[in-house]
Formats: structure tokens, C-alpha cells, sequence
């Protein structure tokens, strides 16, 4: 019951040779065989919290052309989002979603790698992806359907390369997998990024995903948003190593990048994106974030995590950051800002309405799509369902 | 063009046209490429088609099932197999939530056809989790199809037709009747996959029964035709979509109703057919709808598995409290 063919074994040997000129720094500095909770973790960073720009010598390339038109397209990337997300967040709160899952202090780790993408690469997120959505050129109003009740998606996922929002923790990680062996059947070279957290990062799904993407060397990046927290459970809870190490293990290369920082996570994403294309297999990334909201408008983290925690991340914002650069750098006046401020204004204002607009579905939609083929039963109930409708309109109009 | 054949070689020949019209079919699971599968369904189809088409996969059946997932959103046709009944629960997660819903919550955009075939059932002496049934746990979830053939024509058509269909297909193999050998007509016109049949007319009693108890109530049938008794058997072949309307035709004929699978009785197959037709035939009914089946008891160790299946005596005694009312 082994897994013997030489095919089979091939890709690992590849991958692993590729990590070892290009990622051994990365994966053998920590030696550590366990994690301990440190609060400045190796990552790789080429914008401080301060907003300096700091080369690294490994990602430089792969932001080097980058012009201040760019920036500001990530800027201006990393505000909307953040405020579309706000207005989520407010909607749920006046009634009109039943639930938001917010990314507030993820901008940079979404903005980042969605920009990394080309349009034929696709998409695996779970439900917090709003950024990349965003970055996807998925109308964020589409977000919105399944939070408020009324579908279940709510978006073509061929439109935009961008699959449905997967709320089974990890289970999504496997379909990337099995989408990447299809390029590689289809002998295409676009890639594939899976999103998941460090919660899914505990799960078989996710352990499956790196063995199969390892084994059949497909061409998937898998990004993890390391926010420290799965609803109350801190990353304590799901590993004993640094998740990034996780890789070295299924023999394919891992690195973690600072999940607050635009520039790199742009970097390393595009890296790992030309490592997916060029036949060298699946590559982890840990952008190493904070989720500074709740897990969803459901939790409470008052309960289980302090104050200041918060405090020293909302130091490392990563929209903050990017602003600080732009403005030292001189690549954006007041104008942009104050642009970019009522752009922000409108797209709330655009959700808002969108949202109140949306109609409840058909009743009969309930009935539609369960299968592509039809089924009896389906046939049969919908049929006593629109009897059971009618039976009302009946009695509205002929018994009183 | 016909050929008499065991159904596993049904099996293997139907997997080899589809491979052979359809380039984006393929055939994945644990040890179906050299090996062949432990049945050897897979014979020599990665020899012939090639270790792309033909995979091997590491021994992970969630990742199987969610692989074949990500392969059919880029447009493959996978055809899984998952090695024995008891091993499918690590994939019943991706079957259940992913695999059942995708086409409802994409709103039709995503059509998912996937064939994840299950060697099933008992009565070849296994050892534990290799001899159960669990197609009422499918059937039970909106999204998937199951079917079940009881004979090797049935097995070679109902596989083509499992692999056209766009939605996903649970392709349920009667494992202890993989090496029974009947006529495949290769040229037929195959009955629609989802449609019953009546393999032996009867006036008496209706049997009705899919996979491996097909061949259990013919020769049931048999024996009460030696005591003067004429039984109907029904070869229901999908479990759901279940054919009613089949049902119901030969129970206003027969006005008798046993139902034979070897899963547990309790919350079975067999119960959801017996409130339906109770409902639909309540008037033509002479007795009530009996079920024989296995016990609400894990699966027996193989030297207790002949008290725990149904067997001729079994059935026939419900036949015969059927026909005291």
C-alpha cells in the first residue's frame, strides 16, 4: 500500500534541492526543535513599522521594479479594503449581516500576495479573504450575500480565477492542491495559492495538502495568515514549531515573512508564485500577522487576550507603515490622501446601499442547483412545496 | 457485441473506454496503478494510460476525494477509489461538505463529476472495517448520487453512465459479487442509471433489494416458487435517487413489500422505502412493509458474519410473516 512509483518520488528530490539553494538560510536558521514564544520572530521585512525601507538581499529582486504609482496602488489597495471590512463590521452590527468575519490588521498580507497573482493564477481562500478578494477584482459587495443570508457564495469563481469562500477549516487547501495537478496535467504555467490560519494549519486536511502538493509537486503556494489567534486558541495551541517549519518536513521550502508588511509579503508571494511556475513545486508562506479584531462579530476577545497585545500590534500597522513610507519618500502629496479619503467615503456609502438593496432569494431556491442532473426526490418536494405556497394564496383570497 | 465477464472486469473494461473517449477522465486511489487495486478492478490501466492518468496517491483518503475536487473545478472527471467501506469516513468530510454542495453554492457555476467508487459489504470472511454498508449515510446528504450494481452488465453500464454524470456519484461495488460472471452486452442501450428493474416477475410478494442481495432474493424467489409461492424481485440499483414509482407499480401488483439490504436495519434504506410506500400504497398493502438487514451492532468478526447477514432463511421467513396477514 506504498506510494512506489519513481514519478511519485521525483518532485520531492527536486523540491528539496531547489530549498536548498534557495531557502536554506531560511529553513535551517532556527534550530530550535521547539518553538518558543518570542516576541520578534525571525521574518523577512523590507519595511519596518517605522516605515524604513531595509534591503534584503534574497526578495529585493523581486520588488524591484516597483514604482510610486504602485505604492500607492498597494495604499490605496489596503485602505479600501480595510474600510469596506469597517463597514461590514458596522452593517453587522445595525442588523443587516448575521455575521462578519473581519480582516482588520490583514490588509497587508491579502494586499500583498493577491498582488503577487497573475490573472490566470487561482484562488483556494477560506472566508476572511476579503483583500485578495478585492485584488481579484471580485465586487466586495458579492462578499456580502452569504454573511447576510441570501446564497451561499454568491460569485462565478471561473470570473475572476477566485473559488467560494470555504468555511470547513483547511478542507479548501486540498482542492488547491488538486486544481495545481491539473495545470500540470493541462501543462499550463499559471500557479495556485491556498489561503488558511494558523487554527487550519492543526487540521489533516492541511497535513494531506502538503504531502499530496509534495508528492505530485504541484504548483501551489500555500499562505498561511499566521493572526495568532483561532478564535480563543492562541498558535500555542496548534504547533510546537514555527509554523514556516512546517514545510521542511514534507520536503518543499517554508519561509515566514512579516504579514504586516506589504512590500514583503508582495516579495516573497512572487517568489514563491516563480518557484510554483517553474516546475519546482509548492512553497509555504507564514506572513506572520495579528487578527486586532474578533475571530467574527460572534466572539469576544476581551475574554481570552489582553489589551496591550493588541497595543504593540496596532504599533506595526501595516497601512500605517506604508503611509509613513510614502510620505518620507515623498511618493504621495496631501492630494492623494485626501482623494484616496473620499474614494473610501463612496465605497462605503456604495456597500451600505448594496447591501440594503440585496433581495431575499426565490423560495424556490432552495430547490435549485442541488443537482446538475435533476433528482426524483427534489422534483417530488419542490412540487409539495409549491402546493403547500399555493395553499396560502388560496386562503388569502377566498377565505375571508 | 457481448461478452460473458465478472463483474470487477466489467468494472475494469467500463474504467478503460472512459479512459479511452474521455481524455480529461482519470482513475486515482491507493494501489490502483501497479497493483491494479486490491481487487484488481484498475488491471492494467496504468500500464496502459500512463501514471498521469491512472494515480496512485498517497494513503490519504480525505486528500483523494479533496484532490478529485480541485481536479474537477479544472475541468477533470476523476474517478476515485476509495479501497474498502470502513476507509471512506476519513473522506467523508470532503464528500459531505465539499463534493455535495459545490454546485448548490456556487449557483450552478461548478459542476463536480466525481465517481468515488466503495468496495462494499460483507460475505468475503475480511477483517474489521472492510465489510460494511454505509449507503444510507450518503443517502441521507442532498448533492450526491448512489448507486449500487448487482450484476456485471450493470456494473459496466452503470460506471459509463456514473462518469457522464456531472453530478457527483457514489459508485457502491458489491464486493463479495466482484467475481460473479454474467452476460455485458457492450453495443446495449443501457436502462437510465437511476431506474429499477424487475429481474423476476412475481404475483405473491415483492422483493426489493440492490447490490449484493440481488442475487440473495432471486434465489429466495426460487425457493418460494418450490412452495407454490411467486415473488417479484426488484433490483432497485440507485439508492437515491430511489426509483418509487417502480416500487409502487409492483406493490399494487403483489400488495406485499420486503425489503432486503445487509446495512443495519435502523434508520436504513429499507425504513425510508417502507414510509414511503406505506404512504403511497397504503390501500393496496396487505401487510405491512418488512425489512430484513444487518443488527444495530458494529460488524461482526468474520466467523459470525453469516448469523449477522441476511440469508435465505432469513428472508424467506419475512416473506412468510408477510403472507400470515
Amino acid at each position: 500500500m506504498t506510494v512506489d512509483s519513481s514519478a511519485a518520488r521525483q518532485p520531492r528530490r527536486s523540491a528539496a534541492g531547489k530549498a536548498g539553494t534557495t531557502g536554506s538560510k531560511r529553513t535551517t536558521r532556527t534550530t530550535a526543535p521547539r518553538a518558543k514564544k518570542s516576541t520578534e520572530p525571525e521574518l523577512v521585512q523590507l519595511l519596518t513599522p517605522e516605515g524604513k525601507r531595509v534591503k534584503n538581499a534574497e526578495y529585493d529582486a523581486y520588488v524591484a521594479g516597483i514604482t510610486p504609482e504602485d505604492l500607492r496602488g498597494l495604499y490605496r489597495d489596503m485602505v479600501l479594503t480595510r474600510r469596506f471590512d469597517a463597514e461590514a463590521t458596522a452593517l453587522q452590527r445595525q442588523g443587516e449581516l448575521g455575521l462578519w468575519a473581519s480582516l482588520l490588521g490583514q490588509e497587508a498580507a491579502q494586499i500583498g500576495s493577491g498582488r503577487a497573482l497573475r490573472d490566470d493564477d487561482y484562488v483556494f481562500p477560506t472566508y476572511r479573504e476579503h483583500g485578495v478578494a478585492w485584488c481579484r477584482g471580485v465586487d466586495p459587495t458579492n462578499l456580502l450575500g452569504m454573511f447576510r443570508g441570501v446564497n451561499n457564495g454568491g460569485w462565478d469563481p471561473n470570473g475572476n480565477n477566485f473559488h467560494l469562500y470555504t468555511i470547513v477549516i483547511g478542507s479548501q487547501t486540498l482542492h488547491a492542491t488538486g486544481y495545481a495537478m491539473g495545470i500540470t496535467k493541462d501543462g499550463a504555467d499559471s500557479a495556485v495559492i491556498a489561503y488558511f490560519g494558523d487554527g487550519a494549519s492543526s487540521q489533516g486536511d492541511v497535513a494531506e495538502s502538503f504531502t499530496f502538493s509534495a508528492v505530485y509537486n504541484a504548483p501551489v503556494v500555500f499562505f498561511c495568515q499566521n493572526n495568532q489567534w483561532a478564535i480563543s486558541e492562541p498558535t500555542e495551541k496548534q504547533t510546537r514549531v514555527p509554523l514556516y517549519q512546517r514545510a521542511q518536513g514534507f520536503g518543499f521550502p517554508g519561509v515566514r515573512v512579516d504579514g504586516n508588511d506589504v512590500l514583503a509579503c508582495l516579495a516573497v508571494t512572487k517568489w514563491a508564485l516563480e518557484r510554483a511556475r517553474s516546475g519546482d513545486g509548492p512553497t509555504l508562506v507564514e506572513a506572520y500577522t495579528y487578527r486586532m479584531g474578533a475571530h467574527t462579530t460572534s466572539d469576544d476577545p476581551t475574554r481570552y487576550r489582553a489589551d496591550d497585545e493588541r497595543v504593540a500590534w496596532e504599533a506595526k500597522d501595516p497601512i500605517l507603515r506604508l503611509r509613513r513610507y510614502l510620505e518620507a519618500s515623498n511618493h504621495a502629496d496631501e492630494g492623494f490622501f485626501a482623494e484616496l479619503e473620499a474614494e473610501s467615503e463612496a465605497l462605503g456609502k456604495r456597500v451600505r446601499e448594496a447591501v440594503r438593496a440585496m433581495p431575499d432569494p426565490d423560495h424556490f431556491a432552495i430547490f435549485e442547483n442541488v443537482y446538475a442532473d435533476g433528482h426524483a426526490l427534489v422534483d417530488e418536494e419542490r412540487a409539495q412545496f409549491a402546493a403547500y405556497q399555493a395553499s396560502f394564496a388560496d386562503a388569502a383570497e377566498g377565505g375571508r | 457485441m457481448a461478452e460473458k465477464m465478472a463483474m470487477a472486469k466489467a468494472i475494469n473494461e467500463s474504467l478503460r473506454r472512459a479512459l479511452e473517449t474521455d481524455p480529461k477522465v482519470l482513475v486515482m486511489g491507493e494501489d490502483v496503478g501497479k497493483l491494479g487495486g486490491v481487487f484488481r478492478v484498475t488491471d492494467g490501466l496504468q500500464k496502459d494510460f500512463g501514471e498521469s492518468r491512472v494515480i496512485d496517491t498517497p494513503l490519504a483518503e480525505s486528500g483523494i476525494v479533496g484532490a478529485a475536487i480541485g481536479l474537477a473545478l479544472r475541468g477533470y472527471r476523476p474517478v476515485v477509489e476509495i479501497q474498502f467501506d470502513g476507509f471512506v469516513f476519513p473522506a467523508y468530510d470532503q464528500i459531505v461538505t465539499q463534493l455535495a454542495k459545490m454546485h448548490a453554492r456556487s449557483l450552478g457555476k461548478v459542476k463536480m463529476p466525481v465517481v468515488v467508487r466503495i468496495p462494499y459489504g460483507g460475505g468475503i470472511g475480511a477483517v474489521e472495517h472492510h465489510s460494511e454498508s454505509p449507503e444510507a449515510l450518503f443517502a441521507h446528504v442532498a448533492g450526491l448520487k448512489i448507486v449500487s450494481p448487482s450484476n456485471a452488465s450493470d456494473a459496466y453500464w452503470m460506471m459509463q453512465q456514473a462518469i457522464q454524470s456531472d453530478d457527483p456519484v457514489i459508485y457502491f461495488e458489491p464486493k463479495r459479487r466482484y467475481w460473479d460472471k454474467s452476460e455485458v452486452d457492450f453495443e446495449a442501450i443501457p436502462a437510465p442509471l437511476h431506474k429499477a428493474q424487475v429481474v423476476r416477475e412475481g404475483t405473491d410478494l415483492t422483493l426489493a433489494a440492490y447490490g449484493p442481495m440481488v442475487k440473495l432474493c432471486q434465489e429466495v424467489a426460487n425457493a418460494a416458487a418450490e412452495e407454490g409461492k411467486s415473488l417479484e424481485v426488484l433490483d432497485l440499483r440507485s439508492v437515491s435517487p430511489l426509483d418509487f414509482d417502480a416500487i409502487q407499480a409492483s406493490v399494487e401488483k403483489t400488495r406485499r413489500l420486503v425489503v432486503v439490504h445487509e446495512a443495519p436495519v435502523f434508520f436504513g434504506s429499507g425504513a425510508e422505502i417502507a414510509a414511503r410506500i406505506t404512504e403511497r400504497c397504503f390501500y393496496h398493502l396487505e401487510a405491512p412493509v418488512l425489512r430484513v438487514g444487518g443488527y444495530h451492532a458494529p460488524y461482526p468478526p468474520a466467523r459470525l458474519e453469516e448469523e449477522y447477514l441476511p440469508d435465505l432463511d432469513r428472508v424467506l421467513d419475512a416473506v412468510d410473516r408477510s403472507l400470515a396477514y
